[in-house]
């Protein structure tokens, strides 16, 4: 039953987006959220939304995928874009009854809100959708590795990431065997009123992470049997190596941005 | 067997190992002595709290000794400049096959003890391949390993092990978890890492029949070394085994039946070949 959590969902393919560096990607998701907010213009979201269509055509990701990404966030878009419609203040006004009044520029910035939030999800899910969670972690390792200067253990917050990645469907499976368990033995963790039925949640939680200790105890002992002794002097088996295509796309993320800037001076 | 190769050095000398829990109030190794032979298949029988767990933890410096020594091919695990050669000449395999994963990706797994050694990113591809080939779980390197039977996870646990090139395997009760099948499977990876490439194996178990196939059997209780044979002589003396909580193996019970019930059967027929062979001879 708890089977079908998903952390940031990966579909895994063998795409020209997928084969792309992790740490490309990264960049340019974050360029890409940065460049939202310099958008303007009609223009400037019809171009968005064309590179983001093309993106996702080129990593055969179902659009249908994508809205279903978005499924979770309607009610803060709706209240985004309804914030946005009753709430703005000015002269232009398109409708009025009683204290409710509606105007050009409230309109307006409703809808260019709710694009810039759609866009902004819609743009971080392809990242997770096109890159495994595994591979976002190393590109994050090696991005934020000048930090290790600074004495930032960069190394140790990515393999703690790599470990709860890896932990979670076995921690998930032992929820599922305590809930049967619990369940056989006449436990309600269905019905009741909300603080009933998160009191009924503790016979649940208390054996679960007396197991995540013991887990986390023997995962070390294993990890010092094969010479874990932190980040330094290791190697690693897969190299990351920036190739053609990365050159590639950072030359489109470039060519996107000069898009949004020109059309940001032109007004279109 | 191993009475053949004892010309050679012991690749581990265990000398009056003693050691005590903290809090316990008696040792749980009470002078302990022994040699394990290089390229030898060492079972280690003994009920719950006799030391045996303490004994592996000894022999790569997991648990430093109270008093004595543990000497791994000459190194004494006391000394902490020999520490990461020590555990890297001895590979520890666990119970749970579950807790000693720590990758998401099969191949990422076994490459993370190659990794932390400072490996050639290149050697450890090599070695990566290698390993899972021996364990016979090349075609699973790029599966989740929450997603594989427990069997296939002690053995890419053991792959993990492996790809350090350890000369010594030691497995705490490996097959405790598993069902028969995996039980199965990762004794007989085990056996055969022992044949075919000269791995000392020392295989903690609970299971007779898989201590059958050793060169050697040490029986533990309380801290103490008991008994310590072949395979042949230790079951030879069942009612000794029974005293000390052990069972025997199947086949030494049904032999015991059918000589008691008149039949006159060798009793070192172990495994189920010799004993079905033995049966089948002395009915003609």
């Amino acid at each position: 039953m708890l089977k079908d959590i998903t952390l940031g969902q990966y579909f895994p393919g063998d795409t020209v987006v997928h084969r792309l560096d992790p740490r490309t990607k990264l960049i340019l998701t974050v360029v890409y959220i940065a460049a939202l907010f310099l958008v303007n213009t009609w223009g400037g979201y019809a171009l968005v939304i064309a590179a983001l269509a093309a993106v996702t055509a080129v990593a055969h990701i179902k659009p249908r995928a994508m809205l279903k990404g978005l499924k979770p966030l309607v009610f803060i878009i709706v209240f985004t874009g309804l914030l946005n419609l009753f709430f703005t203040r000015g002269d232009d006004v398109l409708f009025q009854w009683r204290f409710i009044h509606i105007t050009h520029t409230g309109l307006t910035r409703a809808v260019s809100m709710v694009l810039r939030v759609m866009l902004l999800v819609s743009g971080t899910f392809l990242l997770t959708y096109t890159t495994s969670p595994l591979a976002i972690t190393d590109g994050l390792e090696r991005l934020l590795s000048p930090l290790n200067k600074l004495h930032v253990p960069v190394y140790e917050l990515s393999l703690m990431m790599c470990i709860a990645l890896r932990f979670i469907p076995t921690l998930i499976e032992e929820t599922d065997r305590i809930m049967s368990a619990q369940k056989a033995r006449g436990a309600d963790l269905e019905t009741g009123t909300l603080p009933e039925r998160a009191k009924a949640l503790l016979p649940l939680l208390i054996p679960l992470f007396i197991s995540a200790f013991r887990r986390a105890d023997e995962l070390a002992l294993a990890m010092e049997c094969r010479c874990y002794n932190g980040g330094q002097g290791r190697t690693r088996m897969k190299e990351l190596r920036m190739a053609g295509r990365d050159a590639v796309a950072f030359c489109l993320g470039g060519l996107l941005v000069a898009g949004i800037l020109v059309l940001r001076r032109l007004g279109i | 067997m191993y009475k053949d190769i004892i010309s050679m050095d012991p690749i581990i000398r265990v000398k009056n190992l003693t050691y005590v829990y903290p809090d316990a109030d008696r040792p749980a190794l009470d002078g302990v002595d022994l040699d394990i032979m290089p390229g030898s298949f060492v079972a280690v029988l003994g009920s719950n709290g006799s030391g045996k767990s303490t004994l592996a933890k000894h022999l790569n410096a997991i648990l430093l000794p109270k008093e004595g020594k543990v000497l791994v091919d000459g190194m004494d695990t006391i000394d902490e400049g020999s520490l990461l050669p020590i555990r890297r000449k001895v590979g520890m395999v666990f119970q749970n096959p579950d807790n000693q994963i720590v990758a998401n990706v099969v191949e990422d797994d076994v490459a993370f003890a190659p990794e932390n050694l400072g490996v050639d990113p290149k050697e450890i591809r090599r070695r990566v391949d290698e390993a899972l080939k021996q364990v016979d779980m090349y075609d699973f390197r790029l599966h989740a390993p929450h997603l594989l039977s427990g069997g296939q996870k002690q053995r890419v646990a053991i792959a993990g092990v492996l790809a350090m090139g350890p000369e010594v395997l030691v497995l705490d009760e490996p097959t405790a978890m598993l069902d028969p099948r995996g039980r199965r499977e990762v004794v007989s990876a085990a056996e055969r890492l022992c044949r075919e490439k000269g791995i000392t194996v020392l295989l903690i178990t609970h299971h007779m029949d898989e201590a059958v196939r050793a060169d050697r059997v040490l029986v533990m209780d309380r801290g103490h070394i008991v008994m310590d044979g072949a395979p042949a002589e230790i079951f030879a003396r069942a009612g000794d085994l029974r005293a000390l909580q052990l069972t025997v193996p199947d086949t030494t019970a049904l032999i015991e039946k059918l000589n008691a019930a008149g039949m006159s059967l060798p009793s070192g027929a172990l495994t189920p070949e010799a004993c079905a062979a033995a049966i089948k001879e002395a009915l003609g």
